[in-house]
């Protein structure tokens, strides 16, 4: 269980958990980040903030500080989904 | 058939081709206009759809759900549902997705099924699927989705235009609607509830799709739109979610997991391949995203865009500014008998029209530069890379393009922030944009240094001063825009959630296309107040005229020649103008920044455009029309200008304080009629324009006296 602001860039994870009352959570919801979702910490701006994640063959700019609800799994060895759109 | 228009809306995620696809189904015949009260755009446009069928066909703005975050998705959603006053519900959806994302472009489909209208999708972008080997079984997934029709395009390329027209005219038609999941009996009931409550409550049978808006939206929104009010529904709304969290299902949740678990299951055996190229973006990014190379190449970028704007643009606006000359030369000749309309037609009319054809170049260019990095993806890149540092201060990456801009002038600065989805974040880059340092204000600094601050302290001090108020606009716009955001703008702030997309080749067409488009919005809505504010200020320096002024100062002083007599008449017309009235009249305000009469007329002639002050100043000190920052004459009747009474009599006007109060003033005064007529139009009314020019009015006075008086008392 590791926030998602702890995971290092190219490191991959599964979604644990998230806050669906927050606005940064149901964006991403409806972007199809749901519990159990692979994702992976592309990397992180050059300023350090924000990171680019990607999953469901998508990649997403977002700020830690609204992500901080977001705790991943990164035991699992999960792949970042592929191919693309395998639902 | 009725004579009611029939209308068609686009809807889907951003970046979808939604844009493309309207440009591609409606041609030249769009009109672009505002929602009623709302900042939200409105295109709109003529699709034939074969048969003689006609339908308006409306470009809304692209959203990710229906469960609307921001104030701008708020817009589609309300037009969705039919609920926006003055905008009726349209008659059927085209639902634009991205082929390559289908499973998450499928979501807002899913929801606008549920309102119950007839929809056709259009899987965009077949160009890209085609490259990455996807197969899509378009007839296996309209089946599926209750035979809806399903077609595969590629706006870009033109492809499989032709079958959108029939598709819409086929669900005109056939009235064809999306199949709605079939949610889980709990959560059926639930709705089922709010349903029910909100009927005996108002008398008013709500669709399941606002019940839906209602037991899974955080905000109130379709709520206090049925008129359900806090009290009726507080207990209602509260067992209902309780309902679906004994189902399983966070309420804040419920919608997207049963939506996309529901997706899963339509989309299955629908794709097929896809395993091959992957896109270019990853590797791009490792470039142009790296922690040293990104940032060079982002300075690299951003500085070709700024020396664009203002190097570049220089050129066309001389020409439109030789184009105006010539025509005032043209013209003058011919109505040399009616000295009154001369005037009204060159320095009113003419100089007029040219006052924001001058903002052209930039305007085309800057839009030029955006619609570029937009469509080759890398606007997002260099979002990604600035918010950090603009989110302290509740800006974002993407205000960014808009302040740099500003440096060269505010008009297509403030255009720009079209560009920040975020309404929050765009009202307040907005109001920071008319504080960076333009280049009108470029030759107050000019002439002020030039004529006191070298001749006094050296050229070494002269450009410290020049850089130094280069940074006072930046100094007071950073905190205003914090406290904006903090504490007085009441607006839920919007999460920074961008989606890096697909590097991508732009179209030149539709780059030129849509820098037309905001160009001619520009001159159709702020050229015309622009236009109209020169007209006024004109008559105010002209009116009233006194036809023996000229004679009278020949009678006074016969040996004068005959240019001498010229300034001196034009110099004793502003005087006594209402212009020279009314700043003779509010002079005592401008005392404490030790500002002369005829200081405070040059700044109030300056308020529709800044730069005006140098050739004010020529006037009111007898040089002439025509002076410019770098005139000798200007420049030595400033230095021997004295107090003429008063506590200060005899000494200098121009002291170091008064020239740097001034440069202060200039630095932050709002003196701009066309950043005031850009900002109304690009917030939707003339409040925010209001704010900012007193803000900036009163902060630029108060900074002009702090200066002055600590200046006057340590020198
Ligand atoms: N490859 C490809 N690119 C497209 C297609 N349609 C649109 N685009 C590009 O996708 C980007 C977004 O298009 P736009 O129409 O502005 O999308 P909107 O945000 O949905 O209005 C632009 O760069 C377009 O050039 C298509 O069919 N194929
Ligand atoms: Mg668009």
């Amino acid at each position: 269980m590791t926030p998602l602001s702890q995971l290092l860039p190219g490191q991959f994870g599964k979604l644990v958990s998230l806050n669906p009352d927050q606005a940064v959570d149901q964006r991403l919801m409806a972007l199809g980040l749901l519990p159990g979702m692979a994702l992976k910490l592309v990397r992180r701006a050059p300023l350090g903030d924000p990171v680019a994640i990607e999953f469901g063959g998508q990649v997403v700019s977002l700020r830690l500080a609204e992500a901080e609800s977001l705790i991943v799994d990164v035991a699992a060895d999960c792949p970042v989904q592929r191919p693309k759109n395998t639902p | 058939m009725s004579s009611k228009q029939i209308t068609v809306a686009l809807v889907g995620n951003p970046n979808t081709g939604k844009s493309t696809l309207f440009n591609a189904l409606t041609g030249l015949r769009q009109k672009v206009g505002n929602y009623p009260g709302v900042t939200v755009a409105r295109k709109s446009g003529r699709c034939d759809c074969g048969d003689g069928l006609k339908v308006e066909l409306v470009d809304l703005p692209g959203l990710y759900s229906l469960a609307a975050a921001s104030p701008d998705e708020q817009v589609v959603t309300d037009v969705l549902l039919g609920s926006l006053e003055g905008s009726q519900q349209p008659d059927a959806i085209v639902v634009v997705l991205d082929v390559t994302n289908l499973l998450r472009n499928l979501f807002l489909a899913s929801q606008l099924a549920e309102l119950n209208l007839p929809l056709a999708l259009v899987l965009n972008q077949a160009d890209i699927a085609h490259e990455q080997g996807l197969k899509i079984d378009t007839q296996l997934l309209s089946q599926r989705l209750g035979g809806v029709p399903v077609v595969l395009t590629s706006a870009w390329k033109g492809e499989g235009i032709a079958s959108v027209r029939r598709a819409i005219a086929e669900v005109l038609n056939k009235k064809t609607k999306m199949t709605q999941l079939t949610w889980p009996s709990q959560v059926e009931s639930a709705l089922g509830a709010i349903v029910q409550a909100i009927q005996t409550d108002t008398g008013q049978a709500p669709s399941s799709a606002d019940a839906q808006r209602i037991l899974f939206s955080s905000n109130a929104h379709t709520s206090d739109r049925l008129g359900w009010s806090q009290p009726q529904r507080e207990s209602i709304v509260r067992q209902a979610r309780d309902q679906v969290r004994a189902a399983g299902y966070n309420p804040m949740a419920a919608e997207p997991l049963i939506h996309y678990a529901h997706l899963r299951k339509v989309l299955e055996g629908v794709i097929a391949g896809g395993t091959g190229k992957q896109g270019n973006a990853a590797a791009l990014d490792r470039v142009l995203l790296h922690r040293v190379i990104g940032p060079i190449l982002f300075i690299g970028i951003m500085l070709g865009l700024f020396a664009s704007v203002f190097w570049l643009a220089k050129f066309p606006m001389q020409w439109i500014q030789s184009g105006v000359d010539f025509l005032k030369a043209m013209i003058a000749p011919a109505l040399v008998n009616t000295p009154m309309l001369q005037s009204l037609v060159t320095d009113g009319i003419i100089a007029g029209v040219g006052a924001f054809l001058v903002f052209l170049p930039q305007i085309l260019i800057l839009f030029l530069f955006i619609g570029i990095l937009e469509d080759s993806g890398y606007m997002a890149r260099a979002a990604f890379i600035m918010d950090r540092l603009f989110s302290w201060c509740g800006l974002n990456g993407k205000s960014f393009v808009p302040l740099l801009s500003g440096f060269a002038c505010a008009i297509p600065g403030l255009l720009s922030t079209r560009t920040i989805e975020d309404p929050k974040a765009r009202l307040a880059t907005a109001f920071a944009v008319p504080f960076m340092s333009c280049s009108a204000r470029f030759p107050v600094y000019a002439l002020m240094c030039a004529a006191f601050i070298g001749p006094l302290y050296g050229p070494g001090w002269e450009s410290v001063v020049m850089v130094g108020m280069h940074c006072v606009g930046l100094l007071f716009a950073v905190p205003t825009a914090f406290v904006l955001t903090r504490f007085v703008l009441k607006v839920k702030p919007q999460p920074f959630v961008l989606e890096l997309p697909r590097y991508q080749m732009p179209k030149p067409s539709d780059v030129l296309w849509r820098m037309w488009q905001n160009a001619a919005e520009f001159v159709s809505k702020a050229g015309t107040v622009i236009f109209a504010m020169t007209i006024v200020i004109w008559a105010l320096c002209y009116f009233p005229r006194d036809a023996q002024m000229s004679d009278r100062i020949k009678a006074a002083e016969p040996t004068l020649s005959e240019h001498e007599i010229q300034s001196r008449t034009q110099a004793a017309m502003i005087e006594q103008s209402w212009m020279g009235r009314f700043g003779k009249a509010v002079q005592p305000v401008f005392d404490p920044c030790g500002f002369d009469w005829k200081i405070t007329v040059g700044v109030l002639a300056s308020f529709p455009a800044r730069e005006v002050i140098v050739s004010t100043l020529g006037v009111t000190y007898s040089i002439g029309k025509g002076a410019e920052a770098d005139s000798q004459h200007l420049r030595s009747a400033m230095q021997e200008a004295k107090w003429m009474d008063g506590p200060r009599k005899s000494t200098p006007i121009f002291s170091l304080a008064a020239v740097l109060a001034l440069m202060v003033f200039f630095a932050l005064c709002s003196q701009c009629g066309p950043t005031i007529a850009t900002l109304a139009q690009e917030t939707g009314g003339w409040k925010w324009a209001a704010i900012s020019f007193f803000y900036m009015t009163i902060l630029a006075w108060v900074m002009a006296v702090v200066v002055y008086q600590v200046v006057i008392r340590l020198i």
